[in-house]
């Protein structure tokens, strides 16, 4: 029936919005990073799994309410996030990209295997005050969790977009990424910068944390998320807020409709492939993404 | 091995380029071989083999990643997915064919190679960041792949049994057996790497890494040796992954999922990058570090930790060592292990009389 068929696209084309914007969340946090301090960040999916954890346990541990664990959720990755730039990041400025990248791995090591030695193994959920019936648009349903992560992102995007362009800080930010001796030069505090990006990465991974671990659950496995985060940033380009939201999108409705229409043809899985198949598309036909800026090298 | 070099003087090009220029360091190596080669095998037991065994299997796939990343600078985060193709390579021919191993191990290592110089094509373009973004999705592909394609795969689970090796008939079934068959391709891979190194072509390898433009200026084709690097690279891996399945007599794609090539990234930065004998001191390192945190975690915290408790914990509390690791290394020590036993000889080296 064709009517049938244009509804399921519908649906597919909804959700893959949704489950979009929702990435977008996540790789926000990353291109900060990127932008800011020009690191690779391997770990932001890890990032994202101890937010997660630290709101779920605050809540059903220690029985605070939903607000408060969510505050405390934020509080502790800007602590994370200062304590990691000093400990592991800054001794690394100046050296090769792949040190930096090697670093965030074994950081994101290191997140994964604590978080369950802090917080347990099993599966722990986090209760958002919303409904949790699905909102009925007639065609398609809209699950409220999927909608407040749509929303934070979107609101994220807004602020970014500002910041960077506009705020004192985040030209200092966009100059520190540029070239950070002629940074220094003008006299901005390189140090400062890199500690307040991270720091600002722990915000947005910690608002990421809560709302994918509202949809998803919480345990170790919640920080594959972070896989999904590369095609994204690799879409939208590495050093562009748009971007992020832009690639989001693109990758949430590509891996749902390929899954809707592909799956029952190859049995499966295909949401985990069809991203990264893109990925490397892009990568070969424009590697600066669609958003980024070409980068000029010279010897 | 502690080098007393006086009065040893090289006359010739041959003697200065020499693997082991000093007489009293060929003895240490011929020693150390003999102990590794005729006497472990016959002393040690079972279960120590079975260590080995594993260390060895390392040892090939962290020569080969080290090539790559340690030599010729490209970063890989594929090295699982690599072993994965050799593996179920070498299972294909022997369960389809029969093929005897010294057929299927090489024709693991090729295809893998094949699909290296696949995946390495994009470094043309990119590097750096984004050519670890882009294995890392060969790695994601890859195994997607062998997981849902059954004619790879064949069937229940994704694994293919695989029967142990046979030479001339006998088949190699204990440990010990096992061990010579495993160590004999170790061997080859660290002499063949040695040289490799030191050849035209590692000295390429080593100009792209340390500035690939200037390397272009003096005449190097950047793009044939990276992807060179990506083929020999990956037929170690291919190697080293048809060696694990014949040892562990399975090939599943659950024994080379993403954290597998993490493990050997940590072996190449935990060992030393740019070095033969790191691969080897990274391999046997972080194979073991497992079995140590274990034995550490049972000697002290038997008295309030359960045994349902240790088997939860081990796992993540490696994942933590081990990240803990490579970020302790990369900040204090970025030539890792392979350094300090520099240092220490070094230190040695005029020992009692240094000044």
């Amino acid at each position: 029936m064709p009517e049938f068929e244009w509804q399921f696209t519908l649906v597919l084309l909804t959700n893959g919005v949704m489950i979009g914007l929702m990435y977008g969340l996540i790789a926000l946090g990353f291109v900060l990073i990127y932008k800011a301090t020009d690191a690779i960040n391997f770990a932001q999916g890890e990032f994202v799994m101890f937010a997660a954890f630290i709101a779920a346990s605050a809540a059903n541990a220690a029985g605070l309410s939903f607000w408060a664990s969510a505050g405390l959720a934020i509080l502790g990755m800007v602590v994370l996030g200062f304590g990691l730039e000093r400990v592991v990041l800054r001794p690394m400025i100046g050296r090769p990209v792949i040190a930096v990248v090697m670093a965030t791995i074994g950081l994101a090591a290191v997140l994964r295997g604590g978080a369950v030695l802090a917080f347990g193994a099993g599966v722990q959920a986090i209760e958002m005050p919303i409904p949790d019936e699905p909102i009925n648009l007639g065609l398609v349903l809209l699950s409220p969790v999927q909608l407040t992560g749509a929303a934070v992102s979107i609101v994220f995007l807004a602020v970014f977009t500002w910041f960077f362009l506009k705020s004192r800080v985040g030209i200092a930010m966009r100059a520190v990424a540029d070239g950070q001796q002629v940074a220094m030069a003008v006299g901005i505090d390189v140090r400062r910068y890199f500690a307040l990006a991270w720091a600002m990465a722990g915000i947005v991974s910690a608002l990421g944390g809560v709302v994918w671990g509202a949809m998803l659950g919480v345990d170790n496995q919640l920080a594959l998320v972070g896989l999904k985060v590369f095609p994204v940033v690799i879409l939208g380009g590495l050093d562009s807020v748009l971007g992020a939201v832009v690639g989001g999108l693109v990758v949430g409705v590509v891996e749902n409709v390929a899954a809707g229409y592909l799956d029952p043809v190859v049995g499966g899985g295909t949401k985990d492939f069809a991203p990264y198949v893109l990925m490397i598309l892009a990568l070969m036909i424009r590697p600066e993404g669609l958003f980024g800026r070409r980068r000029i090298e010279r010897v | 091995m502690f080098h007393r070099e006086a009065g040893v003087f090289k006359t010739s090009y041959a003697a200065d380029m020499a693997l082991y220029p000093l007489p009293i360091a060929r003895w240490a190596v011929a020693a150390c071989a003999g102990l590794f080669i005729a006497v472990a095998p016959l002393t040690f037991g079972e279960y120590y083999l079975s260590l080995l065994n594993l260390c060895l299997v390392a040892i090939v796939g962290a020569l080969g990643l080290n090539i790559l990343l340690g030599y010729t600078g490209q970063i890989s985060i594929g090295q699982g997915a690599f072993m994965s193709v050799g593996a179920y390579t070498a299972a294909n021919l022997i369960v389809r064919l029969g093929l005897p191993f010294w057929i299927t191990i090489p024709a693991g290592g090729l295809m893998a190679a094949l699909i290296g110089i696949l995946v390495g094509i994009p470094s043309l373009r990119i590097k750096g960041i984004y050519l670890a973004i882009a294995t890392l999705a060969a790695q994601l592909i890859i195994e997607w792949t062998i997981n849902h394609v059954h004619w790879i795969s064949g069937g229940i689970q994704a694994s293919i049994e695989i029967p142990r090796p046979s030479l001339f008939g006998h088949v190699l079934a204990s440990e010990a057996e096992i061990y010579v068959f495993l160590m004999c391709f170790a061997v080859l891979a660290i002499v063949a790497t040695l040289n490799l190194v030191r050849s035209r072509v590692g000295r390429a390898f080593i100009a792209v890494r340390d500035q690939d433009i200037a390397a272009e200026i003096i005449g190097i084709n950047i793009f044939g040796y990276k992807l060179y690097a990506f083929a020999i690279s990956s037929f170690y891996a291919g190697v080293a992954g048809a060696l694990e399945s014949y040892y562990l007599g399975i090939a599943n794609y659950e024994q080379f999922q993403l954290d597998v090539s993490i493990d050997y990234l940590a072996m190449v930065i935990i060992g030393g990058l740019g070095s033969v004998l790191g691969s080897i001191f990274g391999a046997v390192f972080v194979t073991l570090l497992p079995i140590a945190t274990r034995w550490a975690l049972e000697a002290s915290g038997g008295l309030f930790l359960t045994q349902a408790n240790l088997a939860d914990l081990v796992p993540h509390l490696r994942l933590v060592i081990f990240g803990g690791l490579i970020i302790f290394f990369l900040i204090v020590e970025p030539d890792g292990l392979a350094r300090l036993w520099r240092n220490i000889r070094n230190y040695f080296r005029l020992w009692p009389f240094s000044y």
